[in-house]
């Protein structure tokens, strides 16, 4: 086992860096595991490492239609927090915080997670006072926030426009300290790396065809590298939820699929250590270890299950990182790229077992699953293992749109779009 | 993206609101039928294919559009009325031209 310290980095230093081992293995699928998780995202990746690590369930395989990280975990802004108003929802992403802050270490990996904080911007009294009330409830779950005025903001960071003049004036934020952000790539590595250890097998480019069934109970998949069967067949597709459950015979979910985009700036001296957002519209921005200023804004907002996007909320986003920023009119945006979110009716996640026997459902993560990465699978492999969902998941039912029991953590409604 | 309005002809996308999945259909009214009401507000079919969904010609003439599009290519393959597909918000409480 090829542990990675500061003696393995010198040692291979010293031989050309010609002795690195992959970080996890190519095996062929197995006709039958335990437990198959179809999706190789951050989600399944970490639901598979915690089955092994805190249920000792390694009998299990990972399917991933294309390669390791080529869906939305490869393709967000890397943002961390758990700065929400209802408590449902701040004990699953402050669970996920506290995971975060000792992953590199569990995995023995560098997720270069970095507490920088995350700070949203209030425009008007109203804004502020909300901001001041959600506030109170975050500390109130145990979490951290904290408001600050515009002239910490200013001092924070210096290329922003906080003159009275701006189109929209700042009158002060909501910082989570602790939030931050980390390298979305090393999260999928790290954890295939550490499944994968544990014996979980990865099977790459094996895309999930069918469900296999014995009456209504599902059993297995057929794939596009053959049949495989399982006592228990776990879901975890994020934006191809809709698709995927189809194919299993649930042709309506609480799901609509949409496309976020998202954009990278060619590379800038440091400019900006914290993620802000933009309250006067949908806008958030953060600045990596590299330079480059990674931004995203709204949804395109119609059904799509295409991994691109359309012109206008290119203009728009670029318009309101203008609004707050304009020493930044001259900079070019160097890529921008669009992943299929999983919008779910009241903008919280589905963690569960069901619906059929013998599977289990995780999806809903409309465009903040990346923070949740550590949590959603931990709870995840608990609710697999356990047959019965983990207190922390237990509220996230599929069914709890028909019995009314919605956790709408914006006050939204059934309009998915506007998560 | 280009969606052809029947008045309009061909514009951008962002003369449009998009109003939604049109494969839903509302309960009567009066109904009291809470699992069709569940249905109707939370239940979705998100076909990656052929999707039909109505849009509003908002940045236009606003009528409201039956438009049937790709989810995963975005090709429309065909616009109308929504008032032909028999689109209201409430069909229970239809006027005639002649009443309105």
């Amino acid at each position: 086992m090829a542990e990675y310290s500061v003696f393995s980095l010198l040692r291979n230093a010293f031989s050309g860096n010609r002795d690195w081992k992959p970080a996890w293995r190519k095996p062929d699928p197995k006709p039958s595991y335990d437990v198959i998780v179809i999706g190789g995202g951050g989600h399944g990746l970490s639901t598979a490492y915690y089955l092994a690590k805190e249920h000792g369930i390694t009998n299990v395989a990972v399917l991933e239609k294309g390669y390791l990280g080529s869906g939305n975990v490869g393709r967000n802004t890397t943002a961390v927090r758990s700065n929400y108003l209802l408590p449902e929802n701040i004990h699953l992403y402050e669970h996920s915080m506290k995971m975060w802050e000792n992953l590199s270490h569990d995995l023995n990996y560098n997720v270069m997670f970095s507490q920088r904080g995350v700070l949203n911007l209030a425009h008007t009294p109203a804004q502020l006072d909300d901001y001041a009330r959600r506030g109170n409830a975050i500390i109130h779950s145990g979490a951290d926030s904290v408001l600050m005025t515009p002239a910490e903001i200013e001092w924070l960071m210096p290329g922003i426009d906080a003159s009275g003049s701006a189109r929209f004036p700042i009158i002060g934020g909501l910082m989570q300290w602790r939030a931050g952000t980390a390298r979305h790539d090393a999260v999928a590595w790290g954890y295939a790396r550490g499944a994968d250890r544990r014996g979980v097998d990865i099977l790459e480019n094996c895309e999930v065809t069918g469900f296999i069934k014995d009456g209504d109970r599902v059993v297995g998949v057929t794939t596009t590298r053959g049949e495989i069967r399982a006592n228990k067949v776990a879901v975890a597709v994020a934006g191809s939820t809709g698709h995927v459950m189809n194919m299993a015979g649930i042709d309506k979910l609480p799901i609509e699929s949409h496309v976020l985009q998202a954009f990278v700036s060619e590379s800038l001296k440091p400019f900006l250590d914290t993620v802000v957002t933009f309250g006067m519209g949908h806008f958030y921005v953060g600045q990596s270890d590299k330079g480059g200023l990674i931004y995203g804004g709204d949804l395109d907002g119609y059904n799509s299950y295409a991994q691109r996007g359309n012109l206008p909320i290119v203009e728009e986003v670029n318009s309101e990182m203008l609004a707050l920023f304009p020493s930044l009119a001259r900079v070019r945006v160097l890529r921008s790229w669009g992943g299929v979110c999983d919008m779910s009716m009241d903008g919280s996640p589905i963690i569960t077992t069901g619906p059929l026997p013998g599977m289990y459902l995780n999806c809903g993560w409309c465009y903040g699953g990346f923070k949740a990465t550590p949590a959603s699978g931990w709870c995840f492999a608990y609710t697999i293992a356990k047959d019965e969902p983990h207190p922390i998941n237990a509220p996230f039912t599929l069914d709890r749109f028909h019995r009314g029991a919605i956790i709408d953590d914006k006050g939204q409604g059934s309009t998915p779009r506007l998560h | 993206m280009l969606i052809t309005c029947p008045y309009c002809g061909p514009r951008d996308v962002s003369e449009y609101s998009y109003q939604g999945d049109g494969n839903r259909t509302r309960p009567d009214p009066a109904s009291t039928d809470q699992e069709a009401w569940n249905a109707y507000v939370y239940d979705r079919l998100n076909p990656r294919g052929e999707h039909h969904e109505i849009w509003q010609h908002s940045g236009g003439c606003r009528a409201h559009l039956k438009v049937t599009r790709n989810t995963l290519t975005h090709v429309i393959s065909s616009v109308g009325f929504a008032r032909d597909a028999g689109h209201r918000k409430s069909d229970g409480h239809r006027k005639t031209g002649a009443e309105a």
